[in-house]
């Protein structure tokens, strides 16, 4: 298990670091054989009108792109591919049939992965392979990207070369769940792109399926003022420890974890985790009171600039700041900002807009939150605040003890495709806190039960629930 | 790497040398040297101009960052430009955000200025550009969505496309900072969502309307009944016997089509109940949801267009609709409200009056805790729905 003694695979400051020279396919001469005036004139072998409108306008045009890859291809010819050569123009093909049949084109799934994993690979295959061949089978992979999705050169131009070579040139930077993906690769070059995945460049295949997907993190302490855990390093630790859950599926459905830095959550953990790890901090909101006048003054401009593209009017910190604290527990007496931090909710609005006057806290830790999920199947759910505070510590051991209660309760009673937020809304948040063995606090509801339904248990009530209707007769006669 | 069909990879002894659960990269091999350098130390930040970033570390360092809009499906090509890109200017670091923008990283203004100029240089043959600057503060930045027709056996309408389409009529918004917030703006091709849509200030959400036809002479050989029966949250599907036109009897499923509302979980779980259709399936539009807790809590996106129809390949109308919306908040919003809040201001009726969407009975809820998003109160303001009922109950 894990990547020990290639962490610094890539580091270009440590030496004797890996190169793209050291794992490269094509040559200079390949990789630049097509000229600016070669792409004007090539016609792909498909007729695409539809696809083509979409080459206009400003935003970047995903259909130019390809275009530029299936002629890259064809240059390269077959002999230098062991994909199809013609997939690119092939996938422009059948979205051009799927725009005029106004239906997909991508037949229903199929069982497909490498050797001792039940995840990670996605089959897809075409229903129109007589019209093209080249994408007959065109299916996913999912790899494991870096925390925060930062990337050296090299270690991409790898990517970039053997999803060209082996599958279709085509990637998602990235899937929504946060994985390096490449689209379209045939069946028999699934082994091969793994070996070379993990050999040469370091890297595994993430999550799809019945499993922990892969985990993902904001940028964090990496570039952001505002980061109150170590989310890069969470995060990877965190995958590190789960690799057997996160290849082999065993679980009742798939499970996410991710991780934001502070409540303004980049990374959507609270729409989107079944875990939500998010950064808080229990102490004062740090001020610099001449910074906050020279807010009030306008020598700073509000919210980092965000605005700037519309006259405001002047900064109106009473209007702007004050007034719009959701637990109304500042005041500006004209001189001098004053919280009352035991009253501040965290939500990072005045923080946000005078970054340079106030920072968050120093006494910083995660708050657990947990079952989110998109409409499939009871509906969408958002997490909900279960743990407010914990401190933690790489190797963060007592978040995995968390993560192993949770697991095994869900693996005992989840059903088939129940993810842990509606396990939970069937089973009650009661049933939950037991799991966890935490007590109940009133930061989990936004308002008590307006129903007085209550299954007491029959331990805390006097006597128990065995009576005898015999005794109960003797003075309450039929 | 390898070369050959299948390079290093012995098919005959499939478990040679293999290596498996190696995990990521580690991260910190991916970090330009300053970032390294300034971990956690950062101070505050500032926006130059829109899609420009400045990040000063207590240790006094800057770092600037150009922040340019992509696709989400790119190719090898696209990245190798990026690359050289990153080369030229970032000594070989570049990073991605969470919604699929590229962000260069450089150490002085004067670096930053040369990058973004040569950025916006670069255009498609097309004419679209390769790398526009944009989509920070408070901007419309990169549309998460989802693979539709591209890649996907699900989908109700295409991703990729729809959101060319999309940002190219929102794109002023994705070059200035000036709406009243950010806005958000999310695709998924179908209800799994896999874009997970549901908390974003514009949700655009593929969607079937015809229930699944049954595949009666393969059903039963690739699919567990039970199963495909217990897919259905609505309990619609229920298992029979039929006979096929060759007088053969073969276990199937039937569907209270009533009850059907179109989720696709049942083709999810076999492959022999499709629903795609191309006159049933479209676009509906959801509005007000966020994920931050600035202010106010997060919410979710809530349905105001219940379906457009597909048009491939610029969808006018969700293209229409969706314009409609941004500028109805644009012009009326106060400063730091983001869309949702707005509506909850102003009340949903204000929100349909000013936006010009009509209100149907599509958007009433009926599933599932519907009570909750009933109004139990005499409060409301009077708008031409209202007046609509009054004369249609006979009351004006």
């Amino acid at each position: 298990m894990s990547a020990e003694g290639q962490e610094h695979l890539w580091d270009k400051e440590v030496e004797g670091h890996r190169t793209y020279e050291d794992v490269r396919i094509f040559t200079d001469e390949q990789l630049k054989n097509y000229t600016e005036e070669e792409l004007k004139e090539f016609k792909i072998k498909h007729d695409t009108p539809m696809a083509d409108e979409l080459e206009k306008g400003p935003w970047p045009s995903v259909i130019s792109d390809i275009k530029r890859e299936a002629l890259h291809r064809k240059k390269l010819g077959q002999e230098n591919l062991q994909g199809p050569m013609e997939c690119c123009e092939d996938l422009l093909g059948q979205l051009e049939l799927s725009y005029i049949d106004m239906e997909t084109h991508w037949k229903h799934g199929g069982i497909i992965g490498v050797f001792g994993y039940g995840g990670g690979v996605i089959g897809r295959y075409s229903d129109a392979q007589e019209k093209f061949p080249a994408i007959w089978a065109f299916h996913t992979l999912r790899i494991n990207q870096p925390s925060s999705k930062f990337y050296t050169t090299d270690y991409l131009r790898g990517l970039a070369d053997i999803c060209e070579y082996r599958g279709s040139g085509i990637m998602n930077m990235h899937g929504s769940t946060g994985d390096t993906v490449f689209l379209g690769a045939v069946t028999e070059q699934l082994e091969p792109i793994f070996f070379d995945l993990t050999h040469d460049l370091g890297v595994d295949l993430g999550g799809s399926g019945s499993n922990l997907r892969t985990p993902s993190c904001c940028i964090g302490k990496a570039r952001c003022e505002y980061a109150m855990i170590d989310t890069q390093d969470m995060c990877y630790e965190m995958t590190m420890h789960y690799q057997d859950e996160l290849h082999r599926p065993a679980f009742p459905y798939k499970f996410k974890f991710k991780f934001d830095g502070c409540p303004n959550c980049c990374v959507a953990s609270i729409a989107r985790a079944d875990m939500s790890y998010i950064g808080t901090w229990k102490d004062n909101i740090r001020i610099d009171q001449e910074a906050v006048k020279a807010y009030v003054a306008g020598e700073i401009a509000p919210n980092a600039g965000a605005f700037s593209g519309r006259d405001w009017g002047p900064f109106d910190i009473q209007k702007e700041v004050i007034d719009l604290c959701p637990s109304k527990c500042m005041s500006w007496d004209g001189n001098e900002l004053k919280i009352n931090d035991a009253e501040c909710v965290r939500c990072m609005h005045c923080i946000n807009v005078m970054p340079r006057a106030l920072r968050v806290g120093v006494d910083t830790g995660v708050s657990l939150l947990f079952g989110a999920k998109a409409p499939i199947l009871e509906g969408a759910q958002m997490s909900t605040l279960t743990i407010p505070f914990m401190y933690t510590e790489k190797p963060y051991d007592n978040l995995k003890e968390i993560v192993d209660k949770v697991w095994d309760w869900w693996m005992e009673e989840g059903k088939n495709r129940e993810r842990l937020g509606e396990l939970i809304q069937r089973f009650g948040l009661r049933q939950f806190l037991e799991v966890l063995e935490i007590p109940a606090m009133p930061q989990m509801v936004k308002e008590p039960r307006s129903n007085p339904y209550v299954f007491f248990k029959e331990e805390e009530v006097p006597g128990g629930w065995k009576r005898d209707i015999k005794e109960f007769r003797k003075k309450h006669p039929r | 790497m390898s070369k050959g069909k299948f390079g290093y990879y012995d098919p005959e002894n499939p478990m040679k040398d293999r290596i498996t659960d190696i995990g990521p990269p580690h991260y910190w091999q991916m970090f330009p040297p300053i970032i390294r350098r300034n971990y956690g130390k950062w101070l505050y930040h500032e926006i130059l101009e829109p899609g420009v970033l400045m990040h000063v570390s207590e240790t006094g360092e800057k770092v600037y960052t150009v922040r340019v809009g992509q696709p989400r499906l790119v190719t090898a090509e696209n990245v190798r430009e990026i690359c050289d890109i990153a080369d030229k200017y970032c000594d070989g670091y570049v990073r991605w955000t969470t919604r699929n923008a590229v962000e260069f990283i450089v150490d002085s203004e004067e670096k930053m200025k040369a990058l973004k100029e040569d950025l916006e240089s670069r255009k498609h043959v097309g004419g679209s550009y390769k790398f526009p600057v944009g989509g920070t503060g408070a901007s419309i930045t990169g549309i998460v969505h989802t693979q539709g027709w591209f890649h996907c056996h699900t989908p109700a309408t295409d991703a990729s496309g729809l959101v060319k389409a999309v940002h190219d009529v929102l794109f002023d918004y994705f070059k200035n900072m000036n709406l009243p917030a950010k806005l958000r703006v999310s695709m998924a091709c179908c209800l799994n969502m896999c874009g997970a849509v549901h908390c974003s200030d514009i949700a655009l959400l593929g969607y079937h309307r015809k229930p699944p036809m049954i595949d009666d002479e393969v059903l039963d050989k690739v699919c567990e009944i039970p199963l495909v029966v217990a897919a259905c949250p609505l309990g619609a599907i229920r298992p029979v016997k039929v006979e096929l036109e060759d007088g053969t009897k073969v276990n199937s499923v039937r569907v209270n089509e009533a009850r059907c509302m179109f989720c696709g979980n049942c083709y999810t779980m076999c492959m022999a109940t499709p629903l795609a259709d191309k006159e049933g399936d479209g676009v509906a539009i959801l509005a007000g949801g966020k994920i931050s807790n600035r202010i106010t809590h997060p919410k979710f996106s809530k349905v105001v267009v219940p379906i457009l129809p597909n048009e491939p390949p610029r969808w006018p109308s969700v293209c229409k609709t969706v314009v409609q919306i941004v500028e109805a908040y644009a012009k009326d919003a106060r400063k730091y409200e983001r869309l949702g809040d707005w509506a909850e201001r102003i009340g949903w009726e204000r929100f349909f009056e000013k936006t010009g969407l009509p209100f149907t009975w599509h958007i009433l809820d009926d599933y599932r805790l519907a009570y909750d998003t009933y109004r139990t109160t005499t409060q409301f303001k009077f708008t031409e729905h209202a007046w609509a009922v009054s004369k249609a109950a006979g009351g004006i």
